[in-house]
């Protein structure tokens, strides 16, 4: 994707977007209607529109691979940069409901696809909602990962149904996830930090990964530092609160 | 079209004339829209056995004793009428003894069937959609236009004239979406839910359902509009049933739950439009009531605007589904707004009317009818014709039509006009709001980040 014109909003030298021309308000309303396309099912995912150089053609057989981490609330999409390299062959995908957020980290991808021939091919973005369409885009326990990093608090308690961490929606994010998968989930608001924690630990499908495994895991420290977010938490010196739980079979 | 860059310019320079009567007109237009998706349609149900027979019209609940032939008088500790608004759903419980009736006015309310006696009333703070008997009688369930799902436990109901106080306690969730309907496997295994952005979620249902349904069986998706209505199939091979379901894109489709995969599509509506030549405009065949018949081999489907129903049948080696018939009401303007049958009968009773509705001072209305004479074996065959019944041919005949319909004399015209108002109301309900770009950025305007900077 080569530019005759000078394109302000690229940044010249790095072919990479310039974050002041896709400033977009924090929020966006998870309850109003959607205005975007949405697949019809998981096997209507189109591989080759997100991930052209490892899907050229448009048809998917089952045999072949499909998106394992998934990055809800992506926003300008620090940690699936950074998880692209650390895991260069699995998919991902970053899920982000504002669209001027969503154009920012297509263009950041595709700007990184250009300078590092052969690298980033395994990244992609894609704009919805989350809360609403998380079935549509994955098979029954096709995830091994799923990151919630950093998400709206919604502080009103009359706004807490629009927490993307929630009792009712962790039936949809157990159902997608693989047994065994890992759900990933920080924030530098203590209540929302204690929210999350306790709708995990009262699920009967997600148990909290141990100190060890904590320890062992390069993602977790990943959470505090690859995102704007939490580079911004850094700086202020803020304390972040993460839930880290993974996907087991009920006990019946 | 330039008038809505040309608004946009007029717009800035007489800012606060113009946005009023814009906003004006747009909030009579949605006020209007509200009002008009409050229009509730006719409702019928069957019990499993044919004992009895029961309508919903506007807040109105009905029924009809056929084993001793006479009208019902429901007993509520309430005193007066049971709902206070509109019943949006009604069913009976496959074992016969239970059935539940709720609405808009917020309340869920369960019924013996062998007296007639609410047993429990539970109070809910969201407008209700769809209810559910679990096939064991045991638990109930009901499911808000939020989209939660809501199990009350009947444990220490066992017929007596005692009412039970009991809450609801959630089961599970469709993110902000309306649920339109609510259906148990034939086994009991799952509850199955549809909504209106096109999903219909198999859920296990536990053995310990107040503490919440969280094991997902599978998604089954398809439907490119809102899903209307539920139905299970009997077959051999599997014991929780073939799911049939409708939608608003005028589709009858066949899913199996345990996997969730779509094992056929019926494009009714298009077959619709091949039969009848006076028919709608473009996309005005949302299904909007199927039901089994005869032992499950046949499904009626009622789709908008058709005055008959659709006759379809599922081929269970294949599990395909095929049209076999359309039946007519010839000599009256009846569109169905809902379907019922007992599970062995071969009686399918339909009823078209709505409750109150702007226009004329028109009062709640409906007309029951049935069609029978349904053959199993050979649907195509011309031996045997399903024929729509006569007022006396009914089971119950008069006293049942004077009983549920509320009177014997019907203004048809009356019932055209309701059927466009049940029409438009489930557009306005179910159907998303499409903004183009220009309507979109006009209806951000007062947003801060979108304000003009001075």
């Amino acid at each position: 994707m080569s530019q005759n014109k000078p394109n302000p909003t690229v940044n010249k030298s790095t072919g990479l977007p310039r974050k002041r021309f896709y400033r977009a308000r924090a929020h966006s309303n998870p309850l109003s209607d959607s205005h975007f396309p949405v697949p019809l099912s998981p096997s209507h995912v189109d591989y080759s529109l997100h991930y052209p150089q490892l899907f050229p053609l448009a048809d998917r057989t089952d045999t072949c691979k499909k998106i394992e981490f998934a990055d809800v609330g992506c926003g300008f999409g620090g940690l699936l940069i950074s998880l692209s390299t650390l895991f260069p062959e699995t998919l991902m995908i970053g899920m982000e409901l504002r669209d001027k957020v969503t154009e920012y980290v297509k263009e950041r991808i595709l700007g990184l696809r250009v300078a590092n021939p052969g690298q980033y091919q395994n990244v992609s973005v894609v704009r919805t909602n989350s809360m609403k369409y998380i079935p549509n885009y994955f098979e029954k326990g096709q995830l091994s990962k799923m990151f919630f990093l950093f998400p709206d608090p919604h502080f009103k308690e009359k706004n807490h149904r629009r927490r993307v961490i929630s009792p009712h929606l962790l039936d949809e994010y157990a159902y997608v996830l693989q047994v065994g998968g890992i759900i990933y989930t920080i924030t530098d608001v203590e209540e929302l930090g204690e929210w999350m924690k306790s709708c995990l630990q009262n699920h009967p499908m997600f148990e909290p990964l141990s100190e060890t495994e904590l320890e062992a895991d390069p993602i977790v420290k990943l959470l505090n530092t690859a995102t704007e977010e939490g580079q911004k938490v850094a700086r202020n010196g803020g304390q972040t609160f993460q839930a880290v739980y993974r996907r087991i079979t009920p006990a019946s | 079209m330039e008038g809505a860059e040309m608004e946009e310019a007029r717009v800035e320079d007489r800012e606060h004339d113009h946005n009023n009567t814009q906003e004006d007109a747009q909030i009579e237009e949605s006020e209007q829209k509200n009002k008009d998706a409050e229009v509730a349609p006719a409702l019928v149900s069957v019990h499993p056995t044919q004992n009895s027979v029961a309508v919903a019209v506007g807040s109105d609940l009905r029924v009809f004793n056929l084993l001793d032939n006479c009208a019902v008088n429901l007993v509520d500790e309430s005193g007066g009428a049971s709902h206070n608004d509109s019943i949006r759903c009604i069913k009976y419980g496959t074992n016969g003894k239970l059935f539940v009736s709720a609405g808009d006015d917020k309340l869920f309310k369960v019924w013996s069937t062998d007296c007639w006696r609410c047993i429990s009333t539970v109070v809910s703070e969201k407008r209700l959609s769809a209810v559910a008997i679990s096939n064991d009688g045991l638990h109930v369930c009901f499911a808000d236009k939020f989209g939660v799902v809501w199990v009350v436990d009947l444990a220490g109901f066992d017929g007596s004239e005692a009412s039970l106080d009991k809450k609801a306690a959630p089961l599970l969730s469709h993110y902000c979406s309306i649920i339109t309907s609510l259906e148990f496997s034939l086994d009991g295994r799952f509850i199955v839910s549809a909504d209106r952005d096109s999903k219909i979620r198999v859920t296990v249902f536990p053995s310990k359902p107040l503490d919440g349904a969280h094991e997902i069986q599978s998604f089954c998706l398809g439907h490119t509009e809102f899903v209307s209505c539920l139905a299970f199939i009997s077959s051999p091979d599997s014991p929780q049933g073939i799911l049939v379901s409708g939608g608003g894109d005028s589709t009858v489709r066949l899913w199996d739950i345990i996997s969730g995969s779509l094992l056929d599509t019926c494009e009714v509506g298009a077959k619709v439009g091949q039969v009848e030549s006076d028919a709608t405009e473009g996309n005005c065949s949302i299904i909007t009531g199927i039901c089994t018949i005869l032992d499950c081999t046949l499904i009626a489907v009622a789709i908008q605007s058709l005055r008959g129903i659709m006759l379809l049948a599922c081929n269970l080696p294949s599990r395909t589904l095929s049209v076999t018939k359309l039946v007519s009401i010839i000599g009256e303007n009846f569109v169905p707004t809902s379907l019922g049958s007992s599970i062995s009968g071969g009686l399918l009773w339909m009823v078209t009317g709505a409750s109150k509705f702007r226009g004329p001072d028109i009062s709640p209305c409906s007309r029951v009818k049935g069609i029978s004479g349904f053959n199993k074996n050979s649907p195509d065959s011309s031996e045997q014709e399903p024929v729509v019944l006569a007022d006396t041919e009914l089971p119950g005949g008069v006293k049942l039509l004077e009983k549920l319909q509320g009177s014997m004399l019907i203004d048809e015209k009356v019932f055209l006009v309701a059927a466009d108002a049940v029409k438009t109301a489930m557009c306005n309900l179910l159907n998303k709001k499409q903004y183009s770009d220009e309507k979109r950025e006009f209806r951000k305007r007062t947003r801060n980040d979108k304000k003009k900077k001075q």
